[in-house]
């Protein structure tokens, strides 16, 4: 069963880098790099995607394949990252900056 | 500098023979406005466009030899041509006319087809010896001056475009898959193919002899550098020494470039290269040099500020064209029409608009910096594989990945990669650093993926054709002893140079105004002089074509002297999309009409269309592909009969 941030990451790397409606039952796993779907200078569009989508901020450091270089992976940092945000939010967290 | 068309052989008795040949001459027409002549007789028929730049008076062409046995039509320029005169005059022969196309000639009866030897130019021409029965065809070393041939009913019909050959009944245009393929990875046909099935380009460097009975094609003349491990075969002077000769042979390699009846002016880009040639200009002559430049809105692209330093430092009479996206979208199918290929790139076409501005400023002949970066080792991609290189010597390094972050500084869009993400991309999958292409995968791995557009039909056809194994089996057999820098250098020199930036971004675009480039780098003295130098010469760190800044820099002011290199680059998807966008670009991507080709898959393309609509295109791969779908439809309804009517293309001025 699929999370809501793997679907709306799905979609978008088929919309956005695939084209071919034949492949886009990419593999969790795979390298989105070494699979030629997303070329170096295609990264920033991945990532305006990500920060408006789902109202995250990316910092340079964290631009980096361990985080975005697989729908895995992507999903994961972005399931991490809004779960931060959430919590950032929270009243009791405003001390602990 | 002009157009040249004809056969050797026998037409079918069909086809008229000297108003073919006019009718040839007059597709290229554009090349050479100024005079036009047929020479037809038993087995050969010879055509010349005139752009007249030496000799005004009586260098017409097709010329023959005194005793009419040898006549030739010629395209280019021998810039060498005053010191062969007087050569050949001390050896008794006698010279009708100042031209240069005279002393080929009287070189060819002196020396036969060896005479290219002697020769220091941009030139293509067709020769025909009556007596030997001969027909000789041959191009300069670097690839300058275009000559492509096609064979119809055992007739050899030749030109400076394959557009005058498509003028001869027979001759049509139909797609070659695995040119296009060829495209879709390094950017241009791999000479001798061409886009158009059965039609040849004669390679940079070759010969062409033709009798009734026999045809050879064969090098006359090839780039090589020393094996790495030789010290001995390297230039070991002194590096002041060196770099004295170099600025020597820079000038005289510029002087002799000079030589013409009509005035000569330069382009002007701001950069390292035009700078050197404009101020070697100004050191040899003191009349104020004429220069021309295009400027760009945005400023990523934009390199006129430095334009105006140099333009104060040598005192030139300066003028630029802006060229604004949708400048470059208007003028685009004209571009393709003369390039006559699809394109990843929209370089070309600001080079149009520069061209067309010397001209309507009175200018025939042009000097530009063209060449530096394959001969000096300039390019980016050097750097990159440098790195890369050393990179993969200690695969566990975390500092040595840093140096990514070095490259490409001008490029906002990777600014704010870190260098993780870099090296993953510079190095995808495991680097082979034995592969004899290694140093331009990462930009081969960039245009590939762009093949994600194909149609199936188009996949089927090319049954897992591989383009880069044909590049790979081109290559000279000691160039695996070679330094890896020499190794990259072979590859832009010999394949990029005259495949790309010499024809699509050089030739063809300039003599569409009748505009003839003139490159003192590519001076074969030059190019044979950087080939036995150290390459820490050339590169050294990440600093780029040391000793041409050590020779030439002393000319130059000093921050233009130490200027780091800017590519040259134009916009892309904005001139196709968006605000100002041109009418044609929804007709030649619709579905239907991708359909109707049928390279591409229509879905795909309709989905890169509508994202480039919705948004900016970001990546590499995707305004390559973009550019390069679309040109591939303008080709195929400019030059194809079958696609479609020729009229839905818009006339652009």
């Amino acid at each position: 069963m699929r999370s809501a941030i793997e679907q709306q990451v799905r979609d978008f790397i088929a919309e956005s880098f695939m084209f071919r409606v034949d492949r886009s039952d990419i593999a969790g796993d795979e390298s989105l790099l070494e699979a030629g779907i997303v070329d170096s200078t295609g990264i920033l569009e991945l990532v305006a995607f990500l920060e408006t989508t789902f109202a995250i901020q990316l910092a340079d450091d964290e631009i980096v394949p361990d985080n975005l270089d697989s729908i895995d992976a992507l999903t994961a940092f972005v399931t991490r990252k809004c779960a931060d945000a959430e919590s950032a939010d929270a009243p009791a967290m405003a001390v602990a900056g | 500098m002009c157009g040249i068309a004809g056969y050797f052989g026998h037409p079918d008795p069909s086809i008229p023979r000297r108003a073919t040949v006019a009718r040839m001459v007059g597709a290229i027409a554009h090349r050479g406005p100024d005079d036009r002549g047929v020479f037809v007789d038993d087995n050969v028929g010879l055509g010349h466009a005139r752009l007249s730049i030496i000799d005004v008076a009586s260098g017409a062409q097709p010329m023959a030899n005194a005793d009419g046995t040898v006549h030739v039509a010629f395209n280019g320029e021998i810039f060498n041509y005053v010191e062969l005169r007087a050569d050949l005059i001390a050896r008794g022969h006698r010279f009708r006319t100042e031209s240069d196309t005279e002393v080929i000639l009287h070189a060819y009866e002196a020396w036969g087809i060896d005479c290219v030897e002697a020769f220091n130019g941009d030139f293509a021409f067709a020769l025909w010896d009556s007596r030997l029965k001969r027909f000789v065809a041959a191009r300069d070393r670097m690839g300058v001056r275009p000559f492509f041939y096609a064979w119809r009913d055992g007739c050899l019909y030749f030109a400076s475009e394959v557009k005058a050959l498509l003028e001869v009944p027979g001759i049509d245009a139909e797609l070659d898959p695995l040119a296009l393929d060829q495209i879709f990875t390094v950017w241009f046909p791999i000479a001798p193919r061409t886009l158009f099935k059965g039609v040849m380009e004669l390679p940079a460097g070759h010969r062409l002899i033709a009798t009734p009975d026999t045809v050879n094609v064969a090098p006359w003349w090839r780039l090589s550098f020393p094996d790495a491990g030789d010290s001995a075969a390297h230039d070991n002077r002194d590096e002041h020494e060196i770099a004295d000769e170099l600025r020597f042979l820079l000038l005289d390699a510029t002087r002799i470039r000079l030589r013409s009846d009509v005035p000569v002016g330069a382009y002007l880009s701001g950069g390292l290269d035009s700078s050197i040639v404009a101020a070697a200009v100004h050191r040899i002559q003191p009349d104020r040099l004429r220069t021309f430049s295009v400027t760009f809105e945005q400023e990523e692209y934009d390199e006129s500020a430095w334009q105006a330093t140099m333009v104060d430092a040598l005192g030139t009479d300066h003028t630029a064209v802006a060229c604004r996206s949708a400048d470059i979208g208007a003028s685009f199918p004209t571009v393709v029409r003369h390039v006559e290929q699809p394109l990843l790139r929209t370089g070309p076409a600001p080079m149009l608009a520069l061209s067309q501005l010397a001209h309507d400023q009175g200018y025939k002949v042009v000097l530009t910096g063209e060449g530096a970066d394959e001969v000096f080792g300039g390019y980016d991609t050097f750097k990159e594989a440098a790195v890369r290189r050393f990179c993969a010597r200690q695969p566990g390094s975390e500092r040595r990945p840093r140096l990514f972050e070095r490259l490409y500084p001008y490029l906002p869009g990777l600014k704010r990669q870190t260098g993780q993400y870099r090296r993953a991309f510079f190095s995808a999958g495991p680097e082979d650093t034995t592969d004899p292409l290694f140093s331009h995968m990462p930009r081969f791995r960039t245009a590939i993926g762009a093949k994600i557009f194909y149609s199936d039909d188009m996949r089927a056809t090319l049954a897992g054709y591989d383009a880069l194994a044909d590049l790979g089996a081109g290559l000279p057999a000691d160039f695996g002893r070679w330094h890896p820098l020499h190794q990259a250098q072979y590859l832009e020199t010999v394949y990029l140079l005259p495949g790309y930036i010499l024809s699509s971004q050089g030739d063809r675009v300039a003599m569409a105004n009748a505009v003839e480039g003139r490159f003192p780098f590519l001076d074969h003295r030059v190019v044979t002089f950087a080939s036995r130098l150290p390459p820490h010469l050339k590169l050294r760190g990440l600093r780029e074509k040391r000793i041409l800044r050590r020779a030439m820099g002393p000319l130059l002011p000093p921050t233009a002297a130490a200027r780091p290199k800017q590519p040259y680059r134009a916009p892309i998807a904005q001139a196709f999309v968006g605000g100002g966008a041109p009418d044609y670009v929804g007709d030649a991507l619709s579905v239907a009409a991708i359909r109707h080709s049928g390279h591409f898959d229509p879905h795909a393309v309709d989905r890169l269309l509508a994202k480039a609509r919705s948004r900016r295109l970001a990546g590499f791969r995707d305004n390559s592909a973009l550019v390069g779908i679309l040109s591939t439809q303008l080709w195929q309804r400019q030059f194809t009969r079958h696609a479609g009517t020729a009229d839905d293309i818009p006339a652009v001025a």
